[in-house]
């Protein structure tokens, strides 16, 4: 196979992605830590290099307008936000998977104001899982690139035909260069092939979209809004079994389980902490201690059967949350718990709070909470929700 | 793993040198590496730092640079109170200075080495950026990538005519600190 490696950000790894995807339409409003990917995304239709249009708009919320209505022809398209430009967007996120129109974005996570801050947590898109979207969180830049590719191949698949948002992390992904695999034009061509629906304004077969419901038929609407997200879950192993036989990568569908076979605690996150987690888990593995990473990949559909298969196999589940519901917990451990409590055996659980607004996650932190959850167990402590690395007085 | 961080001000260049580094390593020198800047907005003449980390393996580990192996010092007005934090003891520190000797008392727990960088830039571009010059300094001084990698990460980053300037100043630094150790 041949390799084309570039040494690139994260932002400019989802333009290739998107480049090699070939939306007809790329409509976005540029905020930071996302604007590189519609700056490199404007060169290349304006280039050419990418045959696309890109629409300019004046608004997150006329960007997921824009590409909704072009999806609404058939078209393939493609949109970025981040934080306030995705909440601005979230009116047009129900519609879009309502409409169930293949939009593909990528958002970069970012803290949402107030106080302001431009810089890396999970809050924007977590506050999001209900809007109907698919949502996956990447690793590196690689998978970056990797994920939008698939994203088409998942979103525009006629069982699913929901719209998919990549997630990768504000800053610590967006804004750091590394060596990046560039599949070829070709090889991705017959991956991906045209969008293809049956859904769609059209002179030859003229149908309704976009209309509205009475009480006698919105639920059944929802219902196959759901269980198209159900369905998802096969073609997202597909999807990515197909796309390691054509590009050798392999993403490991919904989660990945990392070091976990004989694991007694795991931590679960998600996005590019898991890297520094592995690293956690390898220098805790040499000093003899059973620790492991579930590194959820999709937070909607839920990997619920992944989360309840691997407690049913352990001693204690941690779940570091960059992220808080105010007034209960942690987004993704209240996720994780719901999966857990389905299951004939108690595991010890614990909520880590902490990464929100940028500040950095260290292996300090995680060996500690990889600690605090082998301690919790021997002592039976109660389970609960914690900040870490908190600068003021906590109630404990 | 080895961990670079680079002190400039906006605009001279640090966070291009520190993915040149990521180039040469990578790219052209089967490592792997990651280069990223200090996250947030910049300014022009304000302090920016910037990170490379270098591994023979992939790098997983996201978290923040808080035991540089290599220091890089572009504006020597920016050896200021608390530099020293977040630097290996033993670490190797590379200033842009006509006077090396005045920062071996006061850094003495570390590996103090200098270069006039801004002499051989004006020299050669007629402007006083650094970054390369430094750049090739820190090739020379840690052996971290070769003369020849560090050469081309230059011709893959920039445009011709500029390139060719700027592989000037990296030859010319590498002869500069290799008369320095042959002197040692």
């Amino acid at each position: 196979m041949k390799s084309n490696k570039i040494f690139i950000s994260g932002d400019e790894a989802v333009a290739q992605g998107v480049r090699l995807s070939r939306p007809h339409v790329v409509a976005a409003y540029p905020i930071t830590p996302q604007t590189i990917t519609v700056e490199r995304l404007a060169e290349m239709a304006e280039s050419g290099e990418m045959e696309g249009e890109y629409m300019h708009v004046e608004s997150e919320h006329s960007a997921i307008s824009a590409t909704m209505g072009a999806s609404s022809v058939g078209a393939r398209t493609f949109t970025a936000s981040s934080s306030q430009g995705l909440l601005y967007m979230a009116e047009g996120l129900h519609y879009c998977s309502g409409g169930r129109w293949p939009v593909v974005m990528m958002n970069a996570n970012r803290s949402v104001a107030l106080p302001w801050s431009i810089y890396g947590d999970q809050r924007d898109s977590l506050s999001l899982l209900d809007c109907g979207w698919i949502q996956v969180y990447v690793e590196d830049a690689q998978e970056a690139l990797d994920m939008i590719i698939q994203a088409y191949k998942i979103a525009e698949h006629k069982d699913v035909l929901t719209p998919m948002m990549v997630n990768l992390d504000g800053f610590i992904l967006t804004h750091t260069y590394e060596l990046v695999d560039i599949p070829e034009q070709k090889m991705v061509d017959e991956f991906l092939p045209p969008f293809q629906t049956p859904n769609k304004m059209s002179f030859e077969e003229p149908k309704n979209l976009g209309f509205s419901s009475k009480p006698d038929d919105n639920t059944e609407f929802k219902y196959q809004q759901n269980e198209a997200m159900f369905k998802a879950i096969d073609v997202i192993r597909d999807v990515d079994q197909e796309f390691a036989e054509k590009f050798g990568r392999k993403y490991h569908d919904m989660v990945e389980e990392y070091r976990c076979e004989d694991a007694e605690v795991v931590l679960v996150a998600l996005g590019s902490v898991c890297g520094t987690i592995r690293v956690v888990v390898d220098k805790m593995r040499a000093e003899g201690k059973k620790v492991g990473l579930l590194k959820i990949r999709y937070m909607r559909p839920f990997p619920e059967t992944e989360v309840k298969d691997l407690a049913k196999r352990v001693n204690a589940i941690g779940v570091i949350d960059k992220d808080i519901s105010f007034g209960y917990e942690g987004t993704v451990y209240t996720n994780v718990n719901s999966a857990i409590s389905k299951i004939d055996k108690y595991v010890y659980k614990s909520n880590f709070v902490g990464g929100l607004g940028g500040r950095d996650i260290t292996k300090d932190e995680i060996e500690e909470m990889f600690n605090k959850l082998f301690s919790g167990v021997e002592n039976k402590s109660e389970e609960k929700v914690e900040f870490f690395s908190l600068n003021v007085e906590s109630n404990d | 793993m080895k961990e670079i961080r680079w002190h400039g001000r906006g605009g001279q260049g640090g966070f291009t040198a520190s993915r040149l580094l990521g180039i040469a390593a990578s790219v052209h020198g089967g490592k792997h590496a990651l280069a990223f800047p200090s996250f947030g907005p910049e300014r022009r003449g304000a302090p920016v730092l910037a990170f490379t980390k270098i591994d023979d393996t992939k790098i997983h580990d996201r978290s923040e640079v808080q035991n540089s192996d290599y220091v890089v010092v572009m504006d020597e007005t920016l050896v200021t109170p608390g530099f020293e934090k977040g630097i290996r003891l033993g670490a190797t520190i590379l200033i842009n200075t006509e006077n090396i000797e005045k920062y071996r008392e006061p850094l003495k727990e570390f590996q103090v080495v200098g270069i006039d960088a801004s002499s051989l830039a004006m020299e050669i571009l007629g402007r006083p950026i650094t970054n390369t010059a430094m750049y090739g300094a820190l090739a020379a001084t840690s052996g971290l990538v070769s003369k020849e990698a560090a050469i081309a990460s230059i011709h893959t980053e920039m445009k011709p005519k500029l390139a060719a300037l700027n592989e000037k100043i990296v030859e010319r630094a590498f002869e500069t600190i290799n008369a320095q150790v042959a002197v040692c």
